[in-house]
């Protein structure tokens, strides 16, 4: 039972019973962190809104709120009220099924998503994360894996040809670019040698500014961190890879067919998985709510403000520094062509992330069994691109047919 | 990239036919690597021709054994990148189109024979409304066509205000297509930009004609009005501004990764069928040939200025935006040169059968409010006979084909509107480019549906 829930969280250190403070904890936290996970693509989306606006000299949203900070709300308002029409065609069932199919894995994907440390809640000791998996890495894996089914089923469900147009090219995007992103998130999984986030936060502390290239596993898997970002802006269908929803390409792509909530519930599962997705960098890459403590002499390294609100804030500034880097991507850049995507992909990305992996590996290995790095490194990377070659000759020429190469 | 032809404004023409000259051979006796470049057989080339006859003639439907594994799709008229209501019939497999068939009609409004209907006084007022992102140049062929059967020129200040104007205009519509092409590839900043830099020119604009589209603004003999006091300034400042903008988009895209690898070798045309199928202005130019009407066939002032005919050798996407983009400093430096230049005197002709008398004259002279009368209720009388008038627009040749039958309102006036020629481009480029290519060949073709159904 304890490791059905949650191995590490001190919640569970005494037996599992339902009817105590334990399921109290447990529901406030996830009600807690869905509210906060909303609230935060609310702003998300004013942010972008503003952030896109200041970069092309305009204004952007102004009028709902204070600085048009509810407009969000506003526009959510108005959808929830109107109506939702199904097209004859469509797949009735899977139709309404498919929005919230793709909301689940992004809110699913952030419970393992160590935002702070250890907290006292209705006395009970616990982390401030909604569920410490011994496999939180593969959770995320998964997630991801499955994110693609909503959009997929609500293209293919619609009935019609655009939306179809962008199921097919969001199953191929996403299953291209999940080898590469599962690879990224194995540099870091090597050199922690765990599958758990509040491990591999654990292993990232802050002891000083050395902790910024030792500790973070942003320099050890810098390339890591590289496939990983390119694989997420990919798997979220963000720009410049938003081809599953390219307007100007296919409409609306797969929302076409779409109106009212359930089209917002989309806008909302999108956003949210571009904010879960910078989670799980600063998680992986930036050391999650590791930072220096504010102010020491006065607080105390420990103690609430040091202890609790601090590493809240350095996680949330992290986020925030990465969510905007996709609003500046979203900007600037002109958008791909789908097959220059794939090749992206297929050529390059999974080959570097292997070649990386590979390196990873043979440098744990070596610090481990104490070799010389300087040789052992450059021997399997030799090694490596032989491989690579041997496979390259084995392969079909351009432009020949299979039975050809047979 | 883009060559530029380096001549001066009076031996421009000899200089940049030439170039052509040599250009033009080279393409088409390089037939096998045009071919090569376009990726298809000679067998292809002649089913397209064929298949968009069949079906741009008949109308019929798409022969269903043909089919296949393919998918058609119908891109527009309510479609978010077909500029205005441009219907595509695409047949596509998997993501690649196999064939490509624009329709038309969606924006007909009959301008062509409501000209019949209206006097020449009252027939700038409609062709304005033909290619809206270039209105001044709709009212400048239509009057020269006019003018040409009165057999009268505007007075000197006159035409240089024309030119002036025209080029601001041209200016104004590539900044348009800066605009629409950026966002039509996805650089959504970019639209924002162009729009930036397009409202300044607009603005410039609106203060010299009183209206930022659809001026009416050059009439039969001359223009409405003068240039407003403090024009010299305004218009400097503008083009200040313009060229600072237009600075950025070249730093913003023109060695951008993935703008190149969008647009380089896309959507390649051969100036041979550029010749084939009438396509002129900056796809033509694109190709190798360097045709413009401002240097082959100077009219208004524009052999005494200097600029260049931008042209390029590659013709696919990249070139065109390249091309329109220096165009843009052309069109600078032409105004500039314009705002030097300009002469002193009338703004319109002094025949008073022509042009309408001031507003003080109509309270104080009866032969005044005897014109102004008859020139609104009946308009002037225009000789016998037929003519054509041709002018670079900002999207190529556009021509005025005006019958008159003695009356104060032609017989039959039909404008050669270069959208609708280009348009015919698209079908032979899109073959075997992926949807988002095909949105993007669109693009650069520039049509403006209000010209192509008139």
């Amino acid at each position: 039972m304890r490791f059905l829930f949650s191995a590490g969280d001190p919640l569970f250190d005494e037996a599992f019973d339902f009817m105590s403070m334990m399921t109290v904890v447990v529901l406030l936290k996830v009600v807690v962190a869905f509210v906060v996970l909303l609230v935060s693509v609310m702003l998300y989306i004013w942010g972008m809104r503003k952030w896109i606006a200041d970069m092309q000299n305009r204004v952007g949203p102004a009028n709902a709120g204070p600085a048009g900070v509810l407009q969000t709300l506003a526009d959510g308002i108005k959808l929830f009220f109107k109506e939702q029409s199904i097209p004859d065609s469509a797949d009735r069932p899977i139709f309404r099924l498919a929005p919230y199919l793709s909301i689940l894995p992004a809110f699913l994907m952030f419970c393992v998503v160590p935002i702070g440390g250890e907290v006292e809640i209705l006395g009970r000791k616990t982390y401030l994360q909604v569920a410490e998996l011994p496999i939180g890495a593969m959770f995320i894996l998964a997630c991801s894996g499955i994110a693609v089914y909503g959009v997929m089923l609500a293209g293919w469900s619609s009935g019609s040809k655009y939306p179809l147009l962008g199921a097919v090219r969001a199953s191929a995007q996403v299953l291209s670019y999940e080898a590469a992103f599962g690879l990224g998130m194995l540099a870091v999984l090597m050199r922690a040698g765990t599958l758990s986030t509040r491990e591999i936060v654990n292993q990232q502390q802050w002891v000083g500014m050395e902790s910024l290239v030792r500790d973070w596993f942003l320099l050890p898997a810098f390339l890591g961190f590289a496939i990983f970002i390119l694989a997420a802006i990919a798997e979220t269908n963000h720009p410049p890879f938003d081809f599953v929803e390219a307007e100007q390409e296919l409409v609306g792509g797969f929302v076409t067919e779409y109106t009212g909530i359930r089209f917002a519930i989309f806008f909302l599962a999108e956003f949210m998985n571009i904010i879960t997705m910078s989670a799980v960098a600063t998680t992986l890459f930036l050391g999650g709510p590791s930072g220096p403590a504010i102010w020491p002499d006065r607080f105390g390294a420990g103690g609430w403000v040091n202890g609790t609100v601090v590493p809240v804030l350095w996680f949330v500034a992290k986020v925030l520094l990465l969510t905007f880097c996709t609003v500046w991507i979203r900007a600037s850049l002109p958008r791909l062509r789908y097959d220059q995507l794939m090749a992206l992909g297929w050529k390059w990305l999974i080959e570097l992330a292997v070649l990386f992996v590979l390196y990873v590996i043979v440098d744990e290995v070596a610090q481990a069994e104490g070799w010389n790095r300087a040789i052992a490194i450059p021997l399997a990377l030799v090694g490596g691109i032989a491989a690579y070659g041997v496979l390259y000759l084995c392969m079909p020429k351009r432009g020949e047919t299979v039975e050809e190469f047979r | 990239m883009s060559d530029t032809t380096d001549t001066n404004a009076t031996d421009a023409d000899d200089v940049a036919l030439e170039v052509d000259a040599g250009e033009v051979a080279s393409a088409t006796d390089n037939s096998n690597a045009t071919q090569r470049l376009r990726g298809q057989t000679d067998e292809g080339a002649q089913k397209l021709t064929l298949s968009e006859k069949e079906l741009v003639l008949t109308g019929a439907p798409w022969p269903e054994d043909d089919l296949g594994d393919t998918m058609l799709i119908n891109m527009g008229p309510q479609h978010p990148s077909t500029h205005g209501v441009l219907r595509i019939m695409m047949e596509l497999d998997a993501e690649e189109v196999v064939r490509a068939k624009p329709v038309i009609g969606y924006l007909h409004t009959g301008m062509e024979k409501t000209a019949e209907e209206l006097t020449y006084v009252q027939g700038c007022t409609n062709v304005t409304r033909m290619d809206y992102a270039s209105p001044l140049s709709n009212e400048l062929v239509f009057c020269m066509a006019v003018e040409q059967l009165l057999d009268i020129e505007g007075p000197e200040r006159a035409q240089w205000m024309r030119m002036m104007l025209c080029e601001l205009n041209r200016i104004s519509s590539h900044l348009l297509f800066q605009a629409t092409n950026g966002m039509d590839i996805g650089a959504v900043s970019m639209m924002i930009y162009g729009w930036r830099e397009r409202e300044e020119s607009l603005r410039l604009l609106e203060k010299i004609t009183g209206l930022r589209m659809n001026h009416n603004f050059i009439r039969v003999g001359g223009t409405a009005a003068d240039l407003p006091d403090g024009w010299q300034r305004d218009t400097l400042e503008t083009l200040a501004k313009i060229e600072r903008g237009v600075h950025e988009y070249d730093e913003l895209l023109s060695e951008n990764p993935i703008w190149k690898s969008r647009l380089l070798g896309l959507g390649i045309i051969s100036t041979q069928e550029c010749l084939d199928l009438s396509i002129t202005g900056p796809i033509l130019r694109s190709t190798g040939f360097a045709w413009d009407l401002r240097k082959a066939q100077p009219y208004l002032k524009y052999d005494e200025v200097d600029f260049d005919v931008v042209y390029t050798t590659n013709g696919d996407v990249y070139d065109r935006w390249r091309i329109r983009l220096e165009e843009i400093f052309e069109s600078i430096k032409i105004v500039r040169q314009c705002v030097e230049m300009m002469p002193t005197g009338d703004y319109r002709t002094q025949d008073a059968k022509i042009t309408p008398p001031p507003r003080a004259r109509i309270d104080e002279s009866m032969e005044a409010l005897i014109h102004h009368f008859k020139l609104f209720t009946e308009g002037f009388k225009v000789p016998a006979g037929e003519t054509y008038a041709a002018l670079e627009s900002p999207r190529g040749e556009i021509g005025c084909y005006m019958v008159s039958d003695g009356s104060a309102k032609p017989l039959r006036m039909h404008i050669r509107g270069p959208s609708f020629y280009n348009l015919q481009s698209m079908g032979p480029m899109v073959r075997n480019a992926l949807v988002a290519d095909a949105v993007a060949i669109v693009s650069s073709v520039d049509p403006i549906m209000g010209e192509v159904d008139r």
